[in-house]
């Protein structure tokens, strides 16, 4: 078990890079995938980093996917809010990926105490 | 002739087989339990206003002999202090010259009366505390040698306690904990006298207020007919089903914490077996019946060396990890995987499924 910073850091950059790789399959975007890629990556990152504090501090399941969700919703929405539309093809991955970031530091995440300890 | 009414000859037995406690602070309330030589007592403890179990020896029964098997009796308990071990309170002798010790009233059910409708989850978190005063008595160099369903009682709280050590047998006497490998054990020259002089007087019966489920231990000379409660130097001791191949042998020397493995093989057996109508299979997952078959190994070599071992394995396939007796295919291991991490695995087939739907519509 991974500190659940750590974990949540790792887990939404990963999931931020697959998220933004999945561009490439709408030709419309497809010239931007690099940029759509680092941003995705970047939106996972500061999700996951959100998460994972928030996951240390709060020790409930069901609290950290509902802050997965809203962290990830609301990121997306920024980005979707900076490109002009796609919110829903933007905003809905971004959730799922918040979502799945709250449930994993919370369920697999080590506490920094434990660790130390 | 005139005979005298069964109520009668019922109250003469009775009054014949209550103890004199005159003198003492304890006052006889209730027979609990009898064996063929001695008998468990509800009593009142008039000191510390408490009930109380007593073990005394029957009145026909009161040699030196196994008066000295219960006294040691009694030292054995009074050396295994621990939450799952009956603790002792006094010993000594009544004044009708007869040997008893006292110990703590436990109230609750026996582990065959208890398990009957618990689901497979409780009962084999119930194996697992069955098995810490056990590696608490092995660390003491004491080995159970009786471990059996009725002898397992179950409290009103859930606590596990294991009764009846009147069969076990000394392997250190020192009360230090041992370190050594398991059959490595020696016998101190005190052991040896007290382990072969067996300590099985009282027949298997325990302090229990529940008593009428108990199978009672059979003492068995090879080669001879099989008297109830017999005791002989070199018999074979133990309850049949739960007894290990070397103590079936009569191999006193053989024993040691593996035997103990081998019954409580014979108990997490027990317990995965479904109960009379219920609706579901006796077929149970593979890494428990490997678990069974590790345990209840012929070869004392081929069994888990501690029952710390047996209790980790049930408690790694309780939290959905390998087990060490079973090697699972490629299949086993992922549907292992998948069951355990059900929720993230559902998360991401969600995730990945609607990322398939993106790519679908954004395609037409």
């Amino acid at each position: 078990m991974s500190n659940k910073i750590v974990l949540g850091l790792v887990l939404g950059g990963v999931l931020g890079i697959l998220d933004g790789l999945t561009a490439w399959f709408t030709p419309a975007v497809r010239a931007g995938i690099v940029g759509i890629v680092f941003g995705s990556m970047f939106k996972g990152l500061i999700a996951g980093v959100l998460i994972g504090v928030f996951a240390r501090k709060v020790h409930s399941l069901a609290l950290g996917i509902v802050f997965g969700l809203a962290v990830g919703a609301f990121l997306a929405w920024i980005i979707a809010f900076m490109q002009h539309g796609y919110y829903f093809q933007i905003m809905l991955p971004g959730a799922m990926v918040g979502l799945i970031v709250g449930y994993a530091t919370q369920k697999y995440g080590a506490s920094g105490q434990l660790q130390r300890a | 002739m005139k005979f005298l009414p069964d109520q009668v000859v019922v109250r003469l037995q009775t009054g014949m087989q209550t103890p004199d406690l005159s003198g003492t602070r304890y006052r006889a309330l209730e027979l609990l339990g009898q064996g063929g030589m001695g008998a468990v007592w509800l009593v009142q403890d008039s000191i510390l206003q408490r009930p109380v179990a007593l073990k005394i020896l029957t009145a026909e029964n009161s040699s030196a002999d196994l008066a000295a098997r219960l006294m040691q009796e009694a030292v054995v308990l009074a050396r295994l202090e621990h939450p799952g071990i009956v603790p002792v309170h006094d010993a000594g002798t009544l004044p009708d010259g007869r040997t008893f010790y006292c110990m703590k009233l436990v109230e609750g059910k026996t582990l065959d009366h208890y398990v009957l409708k618990l689901p497979l989850r409780e009962r084999l978190r119930l194996f697992q505390r069955i098995a810490e005063p056990l590696a608490f008595a092995h660390s003491r160099g004491i080995i159970h040698r009786d471990l059996k369903p009725s002898n397992v009682m179950v409290g009103s709280f859930g606590e596990v306690l294991i009764m009846d050590w009147g069969l076990a047998k000394v392997l250190n006497v020192t009360g230090a904990p041992s370190a050594q490998v398991p059959g490595a054990v020696e016998e101190s020259s005190l052991t040896k006298q007290v382990s072969e002089q067996v300590m099985d007087a009282f027949g298997g019966f325990s302090p229990a207020k529940q008593v009428s489920g108990h199978e009672f231990t059979r003492a068995v000379k090879p080669g001879a007919s099989a008297p109830e409660n017999a005791t002989a130097h070199g018999t074979i001791l133990g309850t049949p089903g739960y007894m290990a191949p070397e103590q079936e042998r009569g191999d006193v020397n053989l024993i040691d914490q593996r035997t103990d493995v081998f019954a409580l093989g014979s108990i997490l057996q027990y317990l995965l077996q479904e109960p009379p109508g219920s609706q579901q299979s006796d077929s149970y997952s593979r890494p428990l019946r490997a678990i069974c078959a590790k345990s209840m190994s012929a070869e004392m070599s081929d069994r888990y060396r501690t029952v710390q071992e047996l209790a980790a394995d049930v408690g790694r396939y309780l939290d959905g990890m390998p087990v060490s007796a079973y090697r699972e295919n490629i299949f086993e291991r992922t549907a292992r995987l998948v069951s355990r991490n059900r929720v993230a695995v559902v998360l991401v087939l969600a995730y990945l499924f609607m990322r398939l739907l993106f790519i679908l519509f954004s395609r037409h």
